[in-house]
């Protein structure tokens, strides 16, 4: 990979940065009200009104008051939570650790379960397997994520009572240790499941294409000629470029993933950030929804990022100027 | 916006007459939703969480409301939103992807920056936001989503414009001394939107996946019957009432899935597959 391409792709990440810190400004100003309630809540008296008006710079002309923000943005600075009374950024930081258990849990799922139901699909053409995993991944691109669950509810939850219906842990806190793990885990299955399943077939459709779009090539044919063993074709020589696709869909369908971890975390009742943010909407907390909105845009600029890195790194070929 | 020919070879692939069925079904019941539904969704004179049977198909919910009834007007809300949203994003992604295409240069760089921006925003979180701090309700939701979602249409119809600009039939207008406006109407445009319709069907499937998500987390407009809010009602009735989650998101997916289907037989066609 060359440098260059490097680094003007890093720079590139600065401009998209501020235009997002630009439209989270632009909307608190659009908003109808004093762009201070927007910041402080509607409770507050006018001492505290006056206060947080010298902090945010809100008596300064707009363009100042942009600088002023950014710089406080930068900084996770995004105000305080008026139904808290404690900074937006502490209070988010304190969900982050249970999202990320179930998204990584989920990513990770539907990575290996993704690439897994594409190569079976691969191997055996128009089996009834390779039929069955397109048919699925039909059905799962289509379906919201809050109905893939509400089924998965009604029936391992409900009806087999493989798994709890809803939260994180149960009441019983007895055992604590290896028992209070496994009772996480119990309760993580169902709703990484889910949320796994909504990149499964998006996965395994281009992670099957890929494979048959290598496989068809020259260099495999080389290799199963010199009586390389078929396994190893498959994993060593078709393997890496095959997942070029996967990766792009990956990194591309960030956005999508994030929106359905909050829709999944909401119907699981599942305590991380969605609770904080649905909650922080209806009471009208706009620094907390504010400063989930910038972590999640900054999340998806990171993954585009990464998924281009990877992309130069998974393809030699790819030459950039 | 397309072609007679086009049609009549999507209605005879399976996927493309699957398609446009279940997208008719879903405009047809839309606009006939007053005569289709069987009761009042609003009216509570049912009984409460009754199952489903001959007079209530899909069943009550807690209040005695009639299920079907409230999918049927919900169709309403659902084809509003992407109605609406459609034509914003047809006229921004056709305005963006041609200035960007025919102009070229500094401008097209310079749009298609923008574009970056708009695929790295999230729409989800951007559209919670709005409703965060205008509270909630289905015009700002069309704004917002009309507003960010035109991205694949601009770069779709950017990619056939530059395309078309090399044919000979273009050159034939220009050496005619057509201007450049009278090109871009004439030749250019009525060749690309074909395309951008085929791919708005793609759009308007995730704005419909957008919008139910909303309704579902409870921050949809309260003033209207949506499918999203009704899967939401059904959450803690689960145990009970089966039907409740069931059948508000079985709607969702079948327009999903048949503006999907209609979009990549569209697709397929035009481009000759």
């Amino acid at each position: 990979m060359t440098r260059r391409y490097l680094v003007r792709r890093l720079l590139q990440v600065f401009p998209i940065c501020a235009a997002i810190l630009l439209v989270g400004f632009l909307l608190i100003h659009l908003a109808p009200g004093d762009p201070v309630l927007a910041v402080a809540g509607d409770s507050g008296d006018e001492q505290y009104y006056a206060e947080m008006r010298e902090r945010f710079g809100l008596d300064r002309p707009l363009p100042v008051q942009l600088g002023i923000y950014a710089g406080k943005v930068v900084k996770g600075d995004f105000g305080v939570s008026y139904t808290r009374g404690r900074p937006a950024r502490e209070v988010i930081a304190e969900r982050v650790p249970a999202s990320l258990l179930l998204a990584t849990t989920a990513l990770v799922v539907a990575v290996v379960v993704g690439i897994g139901f594409g190569v079976v699909a691969a191997t055996r053409q128009r089996g009834i397997l390779d039929v069955a995993t397109s048919t699925v991944a039909l059905g799962l691109y289509a379906a919201p994520v809050f109905w893939v669950g509400q089924l998965a509810v009604l029936f391992f939850a409900l009806r087999l009572d493989w798994f709890p219906v809803q939260g994180m842990t149960s009441a019983d806190r007895s055992g604590g240790g290896w028992h209070h793990i496994l009772d996480v885990v119990h309760h993580l299955a169902l709703p990484a499941l889910v949320l796994a399943s909504q990149e499964i077939g998006a996965i395994s459709r281009l992670a099957r294409s890929g494979l048959l779009d290598e496989l068809g090539r020259d260099h495999i044919r080389t290799a199963r000629a010199k009586g390389v063993r078929e396994r190893s074709v498959l994993l060593k020589h078709a393997m890496r470029r095959a997942l070029l696709p996967v990766v792009t869909v990956i990194g591309g369908r960030v956005g999508y993933f994030v929106s359905g971890a909050v829709v999944v975390e909401i119907l699981f009742a599942w305590p991380g950030v969605a609770q904080l943010l649905v909650s922080s909407v209806q009471s009208r907390d706009i620094p907390i929804v504010l400063g989930i909105f910038f972590l999640v845009s900054l999340i998806v600029v990171i993954a585009n990022l990464l998924t281009d890195l990877a992309y130069v790194w998974l393809d030699p070929r790819i030459r950039y100027r | 916006m397309l072609p007679r020919g086009v049609i009549r070879r999507v209605v005879r692939r399976p996927a493309g007459a699957i398609g446009l069925g279940l997208t008719a079904l879903f405009a047809l019941t839309a606009a006939f939703a007053p005569r289709l539904a069987p009761f009042d969704p609003f009216s509570v004179d049912g009984p409460s969480l009754g199952r489903p049977s001959g007079r209530y198909p899909m069943g009550t919910d807690a209040l005695g409301r009639d299920i079907l009834s409230g999918i049927i007007h919900g169709a309403r809300t659902a084809i509003l939103v992407t109605g609406l949203v459609a034509v914003m994003v047809l006229v921004l992604g056709v305005l963006v992807g041609t200035t960007a295409g025919w102009l070229g240069g500094r401008i097209d760089d310079v749009l298609m920056r923008l574009t970056e921006l708009f695929q790295v925003l999230p729409r989800f979180f951007l559209a919670i936001v709005v409703v965060a701090l205008f509270g909630p309700g289905l015009n700002r939701l069309i704004l917002v989503l009309g507003l960010t979602s035109w991205v694949l249409l601009a770069r779709v119809v950017r990619a056939e414009v530059l395309s078309l600009r090399e044919r000979e039939f273009v050159e034939a207008a220009s050496a005619s001394g057509a201007s450049g406006f009278r090109i871009v109407v004439r030749e250019i445009l009525p060749n690309a939107l074909p395309v951008a319709v085929a791919y708005l069907g793609l759009v308007l499937a995730q704005v419909l996946l957008i919008e139910s998500s909303l309704g579902f987390l409870g921050l949809g407009d309260p003033n209207v019957i949506s499918w999203g809010a009704m899967a939401s009602n059904a959450g803690q009735f689960a145990r009970v009432a089966w039907w409740l989650p069931v059948f508000p998101g079985m709607a969702v997916v079948l327009a999903v899935l048949g503006l999907n289907l209609l979009a990549d037989a569209v697709t397929d066609v035009l481009s000759g597959r």
